[in-house]
């Protein structure tokens, strides 16, 4: 028999870790889910930015590149200190790369997530099969903790896989411009490993909650639509400022999203009940 | 509180409602351990509610539910569902994954790991259950028979004390019917307490160690089934087929004839203790009445809940034709006779 990792706070991980796994097995042979959103990961990540960026740096249209010059003047003066390049299309490039691109890196994971969170635990309930884990041991906050972490994984996997592609685009395309590759940079990284989980959570304990009761997948599609879409405008005004911002504020960003993440995630952990997952609670 | 050795489950004065449904209605029951309790009734009884309150899923609105001493809707409730095995009317399966993956699944939910010795179990039950040769098939794929095998497999495979299934076989052929009810005595060999739903009587018949019977989320009469038998037929019983049906008229008035009922050529008639069917059959012949056939009468669970249900129905209705459980009912089956005329007249 395995050893039961079980830590202060009760939850039995192990029992966690298989409910997310065999969540994310069953994710991996439903194609007519992560086709569509590897579609969206791959043209927000690579056809958007390769475009854009091949553009500017290899055509060399002289028209575009000097629009483009203009609308870096509205950035902060703080961000536009950081913009490196020897040309007019360096410049262009880095600052597109680096600033006007970066938040796509927050709506790609935000709604990869939602969707898969969405129908997670209405889902178990319209397939019947909420009935299985309504009887096992598992306690109500394991389930929902495995069901958090195997909504949370596909989105950032996305982020993962995507940030490294754009990372090389953005090297390939423009390094040569700037003097070598640069991407990612220190508000990148960031961004990417301090402030976007925590929204990633807060977003993701939302939609749990919302999975947990209502009557169907389709509902829950349309409520999540709901909670996500402001958040999704939050966390991109908030990357974007990460990125443009200096100093601390990066680090104050991230860390009051994990204070509100790790509230709002606690609060969700109550969500889960047994009945729920037999469907029998909204009248009970 | 601990439950006397006797008992695995014990529900007292247990109510649920949904919404203005009552489900379950100061519903009282006991299962004794190692023996085979069938819950019978119509749908919306309240069967499958109760399953549900053993094993914590659903909180009873009032009332106590102790299963191996413990509350399954309290903080120990794991250990109790740790200990219980259910195959739902659904058979509860992820269609996306394999059979193999379903039980492994099963397997670490229930703390046996994902070591040699999960593996080994999983394939003990799915060889008991016939389904080991299409474990790495995906359950979508799987004919309703073969995920109710594998939902069985799935439910004993921690080797569970209580086992708990929902009409096991809903939606079933009769031949897997059949085979999935014998793989259902097979389970109860290993001194399992048992629980099984389901408003098919012939599914409980010669199953049963215990019968409780629901309607509206109340138990109507529990027992085993011979003495249930026994209160509502103290006497015993045969039915008479003559030739011509109107000459068999005349036991009616016979003193040792306790009750007289003929449908057609049919009589079922209901002797006192001191006469045997012998005795009857040597005076009507003696009477010279050609006869045709006798047959005892052995009281199937679907006699008994037929007339469980006309006596329970006599009160609200004001009728006298059906006495009271433990009375000797004086037209024999009563309404039972009426409800069945066809299944008499062929005996």
């Amino acid at each position: 028999m395995s050893t039961t990792i079980r830590a202060s706070s009760g939850l039995n991980w192990n029992r966690v870790m298989t409910i997310a796994k065999t969540d994310l097995k069953q994710l991996i042979q439903a194609r007519d889910f992560w086709i569509p959103m590897m579609l969206l990961g791959s043209i927000f990540f690579i056809f958007v930015p390769a475009t854009l960026l091949f553009t500017i740096t290899n055509i060399g249209d002289v028209d575009v590149v000097e629009r483009m010059s203009e609308t870096l003047e509205v950035l902060p003066s703080s961000a536009q200190a950081q913009i490196q390049g020897k040309s007019a299309e360096g410049k262009t490039g880095y600052a597109l790369a680096v600033f006007l691109l970066a938040p796509v890196v927050v709506i790609v994971p935000l709604t990869i997530s939602t969707a898969v969170g969405a129908s997670t635990i209405v889902g178990e309930r319209e397939r019947g099969t909420g009935e299985f884990l309504a009887h096992s041991p598992a306690d109500v906050r394991e389930i929902y903790m495995g069901k958090l972490i195997a909504s949370l994984a596909p989105g950032y996997f996305t982020v993962v896989v995507g940030f490294t592609i754009y990372s090389l685009l953005v090297n390939l395309l423009v390094g040569p411009e700037v003097g070598g590759w640069f991407f990612p940079t220190q508000q990148w990284w960031i961004m990417i490993v301090w402030v976007l989980p925590p929204f990633l959570a807060i977003c993701l304990s939302l939609v749990l909650r919302l999975s947990a009761r209502v009557s169907s997948t389709a509902a829950a599609q349309q409520a999540s639509g709901l909670v996500s879409l402001p958040l999704i405008m939050i966390a991109y005004s908030q990357s974007t400022g990460v990125l443009f911002g200096a100093g601390n504020m990066p680090i104050i960003v991230g860390g009051l999203a994990w204070v509100l993440a790790i509230i709002s995630l606690s609060r969700g952990l109550r969500s889960v009940q047994r009945s729920r997952l037999l469907g029998v609670a909204a009248t009970g | 509180m601990a439950l006397s050795d006797h008992f695995d489950v014990r529900l007292r004065t247990v109510s649920k409602s949904f919404g203005s449904v009552d489900a379950l209605s100061s519903l009282s029951l006991e299962l004794v351990r190692s023996e085979i309790t069938v819950l019978l009734g119509p749908n919306g009884a309240g069967k499958t509610t109760a399953a549900r309150v053993i094993t914590g899923a659903i909180e009873p609105d009032t009332g106590d539910v102790e299963v191996f001493g413990v509350d399954p809707a309290g903080p120990d409730g794991e250990q109790v569902r740790r200990d219980c095995g259910v195959v739902s009317a659904k058979p509860s399966l992820y269609d996306r994954l394999s059979g193999l993956d379903n039980l492994r699944y099963a397997a670490s939910l229930y703390g046996l790991g994902t070591g040699v010795e999960a593996e080994a179990r999983i394939v003990e039950a799915a060889k008991q259950f016939e389904i080991d040769a299409d474990l790495h098939h995906k359950v979508g794929g799987y004919s309703t028979g073969m995920k109710t095998r594998l939902a069985l497999a799935r439910a004993i495979l921690h080797r569970p004390r209580l086992l708990l299934l929902d009409e096991p076989t809903s939606g079933l052929d009769p031949e897997s019917s059949v085979a999935v009810l014998a793989m259902v005595r097979e389970m109860t060999a290993d001194d399992r307490t048992v629980l099984m739903c389901t408003h098919l009587l012939s599914e409980a018949e010669g199953l049963a160690d215990q019968v409780i019977m629901l309607e509206g989320g109340r138990d109507l009469l529990n027992g085993d089934p011979q003495s249930l038998s026994q209160r509502f037929w103290p006497s015993p019983s045969i039915d008479i087929t003559a030739l011509h049906g109107p000459d068999l008229d005349r036991m009616a008035l016979w003193p040792e004839i306790l009750s007289y009922d003929r449908v057609e050529a049919t009589a079922h008639v209901e002797i006192s203790d001191d006469t045997s069917p012998a005795d009857i059959i040597l005076r009507l012949a003696g009477d010279g009445i050609r006869l045709d056939s006798i047959m005892p009468f052995r009281p199937s669970l679907e006699d008994l809940y037929f007339a469980v249900r006309a006596e329970r129905r006599a009160p609200e209705t004001g009728s006298d034709e059906t006495p009271p459980v433990g009375e000797s009912p004086k037209s024999g089956r009563g309404e039972l006779d009426r409800s069945r005329p066809t299944a008499r007249s062929a005996q």
